[in-house]
């Protein structure tokens, strides 16, 4: 992928496909690193299932036998030093308390660090193309904090969509109005 | 500075509003956004009708959302239209500049701009 952020929207796609309500997208970056967690509350991974999902040749497609998404995430956070890290709880064995979290740490200075790219259009294509669903984002800074969620959204919004237009605008402007902040 | 009491204004703005959403003339625009779409350029595409369809005032009528792997990853990115009362199109290896000309010629001039279609590469 070319930016970090693509692999973000990427695993996210998981989350959504496993039938999270709930999804978390932390990154905090430090001089030397930038690390990203997903979580949701879907319906989990079996142990075999996190075996074998950064096997690339292993998928739940039915249509063919290659996934690439978390092989590539954990490939590219490898060449920088990095790791990806899978924790999970299957609603079979934790009926109450299921979901995974997917941890990514990159090393910034290193030559195969891809930047992280237009994470406002990742957040926002994830929120606009799943307007149901709860996301709640926070990018931390050396200098400063961006976030968004959706929930507070919500109660100023009441039954109005997420997806409306004119609250997706709003979406990139207020995004795009905490990345330009300084202090 | 944006605030989210903005929000307010706009649930009450659209309050005043007729919203006729369960239509059956209702369009939709889907992109390909599993790992092969994404990595393709699904987003920008995506990005782009979302905002060409709201600059147009189509966005009434016309909704875009996702789907996983269409299983035709190396004409991605994918997009399909489904339009009640008609087949479905499905475009492929889409930018952002063939999604401005598919909203213009295909979503209000009611023309597929068939050189963009899947057909048109499986000859």
């Amino acid at each position: 992928m070319k930016e970090l952020s693509l692999n973000i929207l990427d695993i996210a796609e998981n989350s959504v496909r496993a039938k999270a309500k709930n999804i978390g997208i932390i990154i905090v970056e430090d001089e030397a690193t930038i690390r990203m967690d997903i979580s949701d509350d879907g319906c989990g991974m079996t142990e075999e299932f996190i075996i074998n999902v950064t096997n690339p040749f292993w998928t739940t497609r039915k249509t063919r036998n290659v996934g690439l998404g978390l092989p590539l995430l954990k490939m590219e956070a490898e060449m920088t030093g990095g790791y990806v890290e899978i924790k999970s709880q299957h609603e079979s064995e934790n009926p109450l308390n299921h979901g995974t979290v997917t941890t990514a740490l990159f090393y910034k200075n290193h030559i195969d660090t891809t930047p992280l790219g237009d994470i406002i259009a990742t957040i926002v294509t994830l929120i606009q193309c799943n307007p149901k669903l709860d996301f709640l984002f926070r990018h931390t800074m050396p200098d400063k904090t961006v976030s968004l969620d959706t929930r507070e959204m919500r109660e100023q919004l009441g039954s109005v969509p997420l997806n409306n237009p004119e609250v997706v605008q709003w979406m990139k402007e207020y995004l795009g109005e905490q990345y330009a902040a300084t202090i | 500075m944006k605030s989210l009491a903005e929000l307010a204004a706009i649930r009450d703005k659209m309050k005043n509003k007729v919203v006729l959403r369960e239509g059956s003339g209702d369009t939709r625009v889907v992109v390909g956004m599993a790992t092969c779409g994404i990595a393709a350029g699904a987003r920008p595409v995506l990005n782009a009708f979302v905002e060409g369809i709201t600059a147009a005032d189509l966005a009434d009528k016309v909704t875009v959302t996702q789907t996983g792997c269409i299983g035709i990853c190396q004409f991605e990115p994918v997009v399909e239209i489904y339009e009640s009362d008609k087949e479905k199109v499905t475009y492929v290896k889409m930018t952002p500049d063939k999604a401005a000309e598919i909203i213009e010629k295909h979503l209000k001039g009611g023309q597929v701009v068939a050189e963009y279609t899947i057909n048109n590469y499986k000859g």
